[in-house]
């Protein structure tokens, strides 16, 4: 809806004003699962603490269990309590528990959702939800069709006049483009698609946004961003925990689809856009479809890429089995755990930098950065001996934990003689900024309520990821097992040669 | 870690600050800003300091507390440096001054200031007439007051709009933001009607229901009016007009606020009162001029007090003062001022049994040496 007239009370000078979601609730599906427990329950507290949720607001969890309202208030409030980043408030939870449902029942009882559609016109009537309703799918993939199929069959996908619905849905998004354009369809049958919200909650973290403050605002950087200074662009994110009890989703997946098919393309498309013509979220996507679509896998995959599978060990001071001792997974499950792939962007700014992106589970630490490595100065006018210890200056966006940025160039060690040592400098989120940023999620559901798609990657992003992807997946179908690599190491070795064939090396993060 | 350095210089505690950081690792490094605030040496501080402590979590600052102290006393500085678990994510510097020094505390903030990172002052308690013209209100970007915790809350704010500079800011506006954010989205949705009429009624002293009076008045260019409650902390109610019936937000409570609107059922939400920590924090956030905020102090004029019949405006102002002092003032910190332990004007302090009388003379000399025109027509 457009709005006819102004509001008299709003003024974009008034900075302190914050944009409260309009009256509405939220149904979330598979309110058992861990992620809701430990993160959706939190971010609406953390919410409704910071006055950002309208008055009124609703909480409808769906779900098997059989559970009464006060049973999930119960566990909602424990929740709370347990994962929530701002201090329990007594008079805030009150006012949240007064808006927290339960409905019993499968996905396929027609009855559960009739009585879902009662409970949603009860709140409008109660609460003054006033027709406005979110669905969180926190659920498997499978189970997306038969929901979305009962949520178009009670009509509860079809807002009136003056309200809206949305669907929001978590990762994976399908495991290749014909399984994403058949889910995207599904969707889409009965969802237009800026009412579909795909979360990657990596786009709603700080640092992720702070890529583009720091790219767009700033001087200093623009003039280097491009293929004449840098030399090779790493993007990593490594985890030092398994996949026990993960075995139902992960195996057969993989760390590819996992990913580098949405969380690390995304930070690949933030770092190397070109600057939108304006923050509106339709300018950011244009800009961000446009790299991707220069984006392309580097062959041959059989140098390019590499793929691996952990085995048992010692990590952290335990001892780990191995994925194939894992519970779950096959004997001879081929699913990696740890991939790394070549990727080009063929335009101007980046012809002819490689572009490397890795993931994995149970390597030596939990990190996510972003390094741009420089090239060497052309000249360097000292000794040889000088200069043995500089490294290539490099700028690390450190994306978790430690949320910060990092510079690194020579310096002279101090001294008689000229040498010249790599130093860092660093910025920290923790030093500088708040120490309680809003987490990732409590930002996406605030967006999503509110209508802003810009941290929402669109439909045609999801399939462009998969288009860049399939190539080397299908390749590694027909290329035997994954090599294996030892828990708590930095992966296998084809991920050293496959850097070191062009005199790089990863950095150790 | 607490370190006393008493009887000592600026420049002693300059060295020790560097010293303590190459020990301990970078602390300044990441430093935001320099929050100086501007208080006496009393009991109270402590808390003005958990305060500032609680903010600098949000954003890690350099705070520097000027504690002034006697004045009858010979001239001295007393240092005490807290870094490390009593200081939260910042340092502290507590500068007591005492004697002729005590009327020059920015000569002794100048030399402490981060390089290059903006300065914020705070006057948690009394503030200068004119805080853009205070030596250390000119050396910080942004100026924070609390009218509030000033005897007379209302004319504190009549004074705050005379003196208004681009950077000034009152913590009775910061603690109307939740107020004035559910009431700008209960505008948010249809039906789109012109408000024909407003009303604000709170605490008779609540300089924050003056503000959001004039706040509306300036939005909606029309004259509010504002009552007096009985009941309740704050503002108790907010009443906006518009031709399909009103807008009402009530919190008779102090806690839980109840959005009514035609045709909808009624909505709770949590409007508790603010915290000075969290109104500090978000003070912080922003260091440009609040714009909004000077367009609400101008708009003071428009707010008519005159609204009930039975209560006129010229009774009602008699009557402020003795208000103010029976109970604390409206939208006050929870750290109410005690009212016991205040140093006069001259720095002495008294004695509880002597205070009832005491402090009223004390409270008029302050004001004389601060605003002498303006205590004058007032007495």
């Amino acid at each position: 809806m457009t709005r006819t007239i102004q509001n008299p009370l709003r003024d974009e000078r008034d900075k302190r004003l914050p944009t409260i979601a309009g009256p509405c609730g939220l149904v979330i599906f598979g309110v058992t699962g861990d992620l809701s427990r430990k993160k959706l329950m939190p971010a609406i507290y953390d919410l409704a603490n910071r006055g950002l949720l309208p008055p009124g607001f609703s909480l409808v969890g769906f779900a098997r269990r059989d559970w009464a309202d006060q049973d999930f208030s119960k566990v909602v409030h424990d929740a709370v309590k347990q994962y929530a980043r701002t201090p329990f408030r007594e008079s805030v939870w009150d006012r949240l528990a007064e808006g927290c449902r339960f409905v019993q029942g499968a996905f396929d009882d027609d009855g559960a959702f009739d009585n879902l559609c009662t409970t949603i016109n009860d709140l409008d009537q109660i609460r003054g939800t006033a027709g406005n309703h979110a669905f969180y799918l926190s659920i498997p993939p499978a189970a997306f069709p038969v929901v979305i199929k009962q949520l178009a069959r009670t009509g509860l996908a079809k807002p009136g006049a003056d309200q809206w619905r949305r669907v929001v849905i978590e990762k994976p998004f399908g495991h290749d483009l014909a399984s994403a354009k058949q889910l995207n369809k599904i969707v889409n049958d009965v969802f237009p698609e800026e009412s579909v919200f795909r979360i990657d909650h990596y786009l709603g973290k700080e640092t992720v946004q702070n890529i583009l403050a720091l790219r767009f605002a700033n001087q200093l950087f623009e003039p280097i961003w491009n293929g004449n200074y840098v030399d090779h662009i790493q993007i990593t994110m490594a985890e030092d925990i398994g996949l026990g009890g993960r075995a139902g989703y992960y195996d057969g997946i993989g760390a590819a689809r996992d990913v580098i098919q949405n969380h690390l393309l995304q930070l690949l498309a933030l770092v190397t856009m070109e600057e939108p013509v304006s923050f509106e979220p339709r300018a950011v996507r244009a800009e961000k479809a446009k790299v991707l679509a220069a984006t392309t896998p580097v062959e041959p995959f059989a140098e390019t890429t590499a793929r691996g599978q952990y085995t048992g060990g010692w990590q952290g001071g335990q001892k780990v089995p191995g994925l194939l001792q894992e519970e779950g997974f096959a004997k001879d499950s081929i699913t990696e755990t740890f991939a790394a792939i070549t990727l080009a962007v063929e335009t101007r700014r980046w012809a002819g930098v490689p572009f490397y992106l890795r993931t994995g589970k149970r390597l030596g630490r939990r990190v996510t950065e972003i390094a741009v490595v420089f090239k060497r100065a052309p000249h360097l006018p000292f000794d040889a001996t000088a200069t043995e210890e500089l490294g290539q200056n490099a700028l690390v966006f450190r994306v978790q934990p430690d949320e910060g940025v990092t510079m690194r160039f020579g310096s002279k060690v101090p001294g008689s003689t000229m040498e010249v040592r790599d130093v860092s400098m660093d910025f920290s989120y923790g030093h500088s900024f708040t120490e309680s940023s809003p987490e990732a999620y409590e930002r996406l559901i605030l967006d999503m309520l509110l209508g802003e798609p810009s941290l929402f990657p669109m439909n045609d992003e999801v399939e462009r990821s998969w288009e860049i992807l399939d190539p080397i997946i299908k390749a590694w179908r027909s290329s035997g097992r994954p090599e294996p690599y030892q828990a708590g190491t930095w992966g296998p070795d084809s991920a050293t040669r496959m850097l070191s064939r062009t005199g790089r090396h990863w950095r150790r993060p | 870690m607490i370190i006393d350095l008493p009887a000592t210089t600026t420049s002693q505690v300059n060295s020790k600050l560097v010293h303590l950081r190459e020990q301990g690792g970078a602390n300044t490094i990441g430093r935001v800003l320099t929050l100086v605030i501007v208080t006496d040496d009393s009991e109270r501080t402590e808390e003005v300091i958990d305060a500032a402590n609680h903010a600098s979590r949000e954003h890690p600052c350099r705070v520097i507390v000027l504690a002034r102290g006697a004045k009858k006393a010979s001239a001295r500085l007393d240092a005490q440096i807290r870094v490390g678990g009593d200081a939260g994510a910042s340092e502290v510097v507590v500068l007591r001054l005492y004697g002729p020094l005590a009327n020059e505390g920015a000569s002794c903030v100048v030399p402490l200031l981060l390089p290059d990172a903006p300065v914020v002052a705070w006057w948690p308690f009394e503030a200068p007439a004119v805080p853009a013209d205070d030596p250390i209100g000119q050396l910080a970007t942004r100026r924070i007051t609390d009218a509030a915790a000033e005897r007379n809350p209302t004319r504190a704010l009549e004074a705050r709009a005379k003196a208004y500079a681009d950077g000034d800011t009152d913590l009775a506006w910061t603690r109307l933001t939740l107020w004035r954010a559910v009431l700008a989205s209960a505008l948010d949705l249809p039906p789109y009607e012109k408000v024909t009429g407003a009303t604000v009624s709170g605490e008779a002293d609540s300089p924050s229901a003056d503000l959001l009076a004039a706040w509306l008045a300036a939005r909606l260019r029309m004259p509010v009016h504002r009552t007096r409650s009985k009941s309740g902390p704050g503002i108790v109610r907010v009443e906006l007009d518009r031709k399909s019936g009103p807008v009402v937000l009530e919190r008779p409570d102090g806690t839980v606020g109840e959005l009514t609107q035609p045709g909808q059922p009624a909505r709770r939400v949590a409007l508790q009162r603010r915290q000075v920590r969290d109104c500090i924090a978000e003070e912080l956030r922003r260091l440009d001029a609040d714009e909004i905020y000077h367009s609400a102090l101008r708009a003071l004029g428009k707010v008519d007090r005159r609204a009930k019949p039975a209560s006129s405006g010229k009774a009602s102002s008699s009557g402020k003062t003795a208000a103010a002092r029976r109970k604390p003032a409206a939208e006050k910190p929870a750290n109410e001022q005690s009212g016991t332990e205040q140093p006069g004007a001259d720095g002495s302090t008294e004695s509880a049994n002597t205070k009832q009388t005491n402090t009223k003379q004390t409270g008029r000399k302050a004001t004389a040496r601060r605003q002498p025109a303006k205590a004058r027509a007032g007495s």
